[in-house]
């Protein structure tokens, strides 16, 4: 297979080799971003300039023998909630259209020094508040398996170009499952490290306590190597881990005979898509072959996880958005006295989901409320949590589906916001918890949509994690359609 | 549990988000729906349960920051993102009293 | 102003901002006087993406703050956010504490009024500055950010006057234990006062009021007055106090109502997500050292020997607390010193403080040369107003400007003799009972002297001399 078309671990092995240099993969790359893009709509834009120079520095080094490790050279998408400095970052609202941000997230800097090629920011649901990528304020991404369908959301565009082989690797940030669900609804792998894993400095804020930056690649190694690149303690984020990072890759291949995976009844119940039962138990089958102990777990307050994460994510995100006020940065309406100007430039600059979430967190919050919604929310959230402890204390890993459907269409779900919030059932309460989950593709569906399965892991075991999916990860890769005719 | 158009004023006000009649009215009912979803919590015994705040390792240690100078930003670089400024503050309509 | 059948109750708030170098949570420096927007970052503007990192020097200063009140330290506190919309605050929320802060309880000295209850100290950052213009706002988010501490005091005080000695107080205090300058005019100790009045005997608190924006002692007295006097005037004539917050109008001397507060500000505190909970351990906070207060200080003064009027002098600058402690030996000779004539110096400006001319340990040396008559007492103050000025060692003083006194006896013997030799009229009237002749016996040696005698021993010797 051509270089361009193999995952990530395998671009990066045919970089080490020579046998593809890194100015040269590139070019592959954006030839075909300019032939795809116009229609999947993953790209919000290329930077084309910082790219080619990364390239050539890569090159250089290759040819010194400096060579930096698994990512130098390697092309990468950004979601566009990552701060660049200098480059335009809109965290796909018009109230942040024309920013651009004086400086660099930590992540940002990490993959630079990594030798990684950042080819351009990706498309997203407004402030990540989404699972379909339709909240964009710049226009939805298309699913590379049907153009007529949502890749997920909200990190959806690096999902699709990944999925669509438009970049072998991208990051995305996951609040309630905006990394897992893309990739399962683009059938690739996507992670979410633990809480506190990776630093979220210059990651533009949508609810502190449950968002984390984490990578989408087609295959498990690939993640390994994109989680090893930003992993580690940030002095500027205060709520980021000094736990050391360990070589993701090194432990993937170990198997998993004698782990104990937990399936909680609570995850298969109604409203769970039969096809996408199936290929989920077809999963558990196959790493009960391999040596997997399976055993019931259950997770009794599973059913509260949606109510609870629809407070303390809107409330939080209520207070991370105050600062879009017109006064330092972004949009500005046109307005004679102050308070005008705040509820105007707000009620211009915000879609129409990110101001039902900001009223939805504000009312949660305010007086004679706070009580009987945010403090009762973050009460449940400690049940949940024990749940999960509980059940770590039988088994290694949780598995589940990651979506409760395939690829819904573009459209379907715009007119019930409770409707779309039902799709993140499944990834919620691993934020609420502060664990890592992966989520990786399974199989597809009768109308050819992928399929992808949920692992969930202890805190700060995402060696463990990354372990089973590998054990767990299809033997081949099929290619979307959108790439036939080439 | 549904929530009034007089309340959406109040929130939206809180917010600082101008609302047209249509989005209250529209607001009001969606809004409406998600309260009426979120009020399963009520039933939940949470007696004795601390609240979950901080999801990161609450034992950990805490390095905090020495009080260090670090270089700030340039003054063209933080005013150059303003809407309006006059080369050396940020420029804001005023206040009516 | 007194009030009969009224009793005021006033409590205080009091915004102190840290000696830190740097802001709160961020590296900015925290030098006032700064072009607008010159110390500024990511984080104090309230950029996209940016986080608080907190600094442990300002919890350092809190805890300083609450061991030398007897505040508990609270081994976890909390961030919260406190939500509000306002040009000057970039993150249209200020990260506060509310239901647990780093201090509670404790309380004030003040001499005269015994110890004032505190409620709590808790940390917070600094908003900007809103400068109002013709046409609208300009913003200087220089300030943004700067670490403050929040002095909330219970409602113990009873009067203008109270309040006054609790503020002059508690400034002097935060200064000694080198947290605030104590600067009102620059802002960096800021003040509020919560006022309510009650009738003789009841128990229950009134309605009460804040007023904001009292910027010096004087200040705080005349708006307080006021405020009793209108409260008092509004209950009498059958009205009823509202809660709400009033302006000092520092020109015309009275509050008045805010009357833009269209609702009340619902703030929405929450524990803030960004920062996880505050732990200062017990070895942590015994290992943070304070030093002595105003008040302890000028009891120790006192006990050796010091007049309180001199104590309260010298602990109203602890640099003054520094010079009594250099020039050491006898605490009350010493006390003398620092209040005469190097207060003296200090208000003719002939000294500053902060950079003294002179080693305050040569201030011995002068007493020394005085005790053994080597000069008189007119000419130590001479020496000593000379050693302040310059720096110079007091004996070249003495040296150069011929300071020296005789002292010696046979030297002055023999003038006495001289002198009571050429005046037999005045002795003969001496001896016969005009004693106050001595003065002019001595004034006529001094003269001989070159006004170099010793004053006593001469005093002495003609007595000797002269007397039946």
């Amino acid at each position: 297979m051509k270089a361009d078309l193999l995952p990530l671990s395998l671009v990066s092995e045919a970089l080490a080799s020579g046998t593809v240099p890194a100015d040269a993969l590139l070019e592959a790359f954006l030839a075909r971003i300019r032939a795809l893009d116009g229609r999947l709509h993953a790209f919000l834009r290329l930077t084309e300039n910082e790219a080619w120079a990364a390239a050539k520095a890569s090159v250089q080094r290759r040819a010194n023998g400096k060579a930096l490790g698994p990512l130098d050279g390697v092309p990468i998408a950004l979601k566009d909630i990552f701060c660049m400095e200098g480059v335009e970052t809109c965290c796909g609202s018009r109230i942040l259209r024309g920013y651009h941000p004086p400086y660099d997230a930590t992540v940002v800097r990490k993959l630079r020094q990594a030798g990684a090629v950042i080819v351009g920011k990706t498309n997203m649901d407004e402030f990540a508040m989404g699972s379909s990528t339709e909240n964009s304020a710049f226009g939805p991404t298309a699913n590379p398996w049907d153009l007529t369908r949502s890749p997920g959301g909200s990190s959806g565009g690096s999902a699709a170009a990944v999925a669509a082989r438009l970049v072998p690797g991208a990051f995305g940030t996951d609040t309630g499952g905006s990394i897992r669900q893309p990739a399962a609804l683009v059938g690739c792998v996507g992670l979410k490290p633990t809480y506190g894993r990776v630093s979220r400095f210059g990651v533009i804020a949508f609810a502190s306590s449950l968002d984390q930056v984490g990578p989408f690649a087609q295959d498990v190694k690939g993640v390994a190597h994109l989680l090893g690149a930003v992993a580690g303690h940030d002095p500027n984020d205060q709520t980021s881990s000094e736990r050391p990072v360990p070589d993701y890759a090194s432990a993937l291949d170990k198997g998993v005979r004698g782990l104990r995976i937990g399936v909680p009844p609570e995850y298969f119940g109604e409203g769970l898509a039969p096809e996408v039962e199936k290929a989920v138990r077809a999963g558990i089958e196959s790493l009960r072959a391999q040596g997997c102990e399976v055993r019931e777990t259950p997770l009794p307050n599973s059913p509260h996880a949606i109510a609870t994460y629809y407070i303390v994510a809107t409330a939080e995100a209520s207070s991370n958005l105050a600062r879009y006020d017109g006064v330092r940065y972004g949009h500005r309406a046109k307005a004679s006295q102050l308070l005008e100007m705040y509820e105007k430039t707000r009620a211009e600059g915000f879609g129409a989901e990110v101001k039902r979430r900001i009223m939805l967190g504000t009312y949660a919050l305010s007086a004679g409320y706070y009580d009987a919604y945010y403090l009762r929310a973050q009460k449940v959230r400690a049940l949940i949590r024990r749940d999960f402890d509980q059940a770590f204390a039988s088994v290694d890993a949780v598995i589940s589906p990651t979506s409760p459907t395939t690829a819904f269409r573009l459209g379907e779900k715009m007119d019930d916001p409770l409707a779309m919030y039902l799709n993140d059932v499944y990834t919620v309460p691993v934020n609420l918890a502060g664990l890592p989950g992966i989520s990786l593709p399974c199989g597809f569906d009768s109308k050819g949509l992928p399929i992808g399965l949920q692992l969930i892991g202890r805190p700060f075991d995402e060696e463990t994690l990354l372990r089973i999916a590998r054990a767990a990860e299809p033997a081949e890769q099929r290619l979307p359609p959108i790439l036939e005719g080439r | 549990m549904s929530i009034d158009r007089a309340q959406v004023r109040h929130v939206a006000r809180l917010a600082r988000l101008a609302l047209s009649e249509e989005e209250e009215e529209r607001f009001a009912a969606q809004l409406g729906n998600v309260l009426e979803y979120v009020e399963r919590l009520q039933a939940v015994d949470v007696s004795g349960v601390e609240p979950l705040g901080f999801a990161g390792d609450a034992t950990a240690p805490l390095p905090l920051r020495e009080d260090e100078p670090q270089p700030c930003l340039p003054r063209e670089k933080v005013l150059s993102q303003a809407p309006e400024q006059n080369g050396e503050a940020f420029l804001v309509p005023r206040i009516l009293e | 102003m007194p009030v009969p059948d009224f009793e005021p109750v006033i409590g205080l708030e009091v915004h102190a901002q840290l000696l830190t170098r740097t802001k709160i949570f961020c590296g900015c420096s925290t030098r006032f006087g700064a072009p607008p927007n010159t110390q500024v970052c990511m984080v104090c503007l309230g950029l996209p993406g940016a986080l608080p990192a907190l600094n442990r020097a300002a919890v350092e200063m809190a805890i300083k703050a609450g061991k030398a009140f007897g505040c508990r330290i609270a081994e976890r506190s909390v961030w919260a956010r406190k939500n509000y919309f306002y040009p000057d605050l970039p993150k249209g929320y200020q990260i506060s504490q509310y239901e647990l802060p780093i201090c509670s309880g404790g309380a004030v000295p003040v001499p005269g009024l015994g110890s004032i209850p505190l409620e709590r100290i808790h940390l917070e950052e600094d908003a900007g500055k809103n400068v109002h213009t013709a046409t609208g706002s300009e913003v200087d988010l220089n300030r943004s950010g700067v670490p403050l501490i929040e002095i909330v005091g219970k409602p113990a005080l009873r009067s203008a006057e109270g309040a006054s000695e609790y503020l002059k107080s508690l400034r002097l205090c935060l200064i000694y234990l080198g947290i605030n300058d104590g600067n009102l005019e620059e802002g960096s100790f800021r003040c509020d006062a919560n006022v309510s009045v009650r009738r003789k005997g009841e128990s229950k608190l009134g309605t009460r009021v804040e007023l904001k924006n009292i910027n010096s002692f004087r200040f705080v007295r005349q708006a307080i007055d006021f405020e009793i006097a209108r409260q008092v005037e509004l209950i009498e004539s059958g009205g009823k106090v509202v809660q709400e917050t009033r302006l000092f109008d520092n020109e015309k001397g009275v509050t008045r109502s805010m009357r833009s507060k269209e609702e009340a500000n619902d703030y929405r505190y929450f524990p803030d997500p960004d920062l996880p909970p505050l732990r200062v351990s017990k070895e942590w906070m015994e290992g943070i050292s304070t030093p002595k207060l105003p008040h302890e200080i000028a009891d120790a003064l006192a006990a050796a020997g010091v007049s309180q009027a001199d104590a309260r002098s010298i602990v109203s600058d602890p640099r003054l607390v520094e010079v009594h402690r250099k020039v050491g030996g006898d605490p009350k000779r010493a006390a003398l010193f620092v209040v005469g004539e190097l207060g003296r110096a200090v208000n003719e400006k002939e000294a500053d403080l902060s950079a003294l001319k002179f080693d305050p340990a040569l201030v011995q040396e002068v007493w020394k040369l005085q005790d053994a008559g080597a000069i008189s007492s007119t000419a130590a103050r001479e020496v000593l107003a000379e050693l302040i000025r310059t720096g110079e060692a007091p004996q070249k003083i003495v040296e150069r400007k011929g300071l020296a006194q005789v002292s010696d006896q046979g030297a002055l013997e023999a003038v006495v003799d001289a002198v009571i030799a050429r005046n037999p009229a005045e002795v003969e009237k001496y001896r016969g009972g005009k004693v106050n002749l001595l003065g002019f016996f001595v004034g006529q040696a001094m003269k001989d002297l070159k006004g170099k005698g010793n004053p006593g021993a001469l005093n002495a010797l003609f007595k000797k001399k002269l007397g039946p």
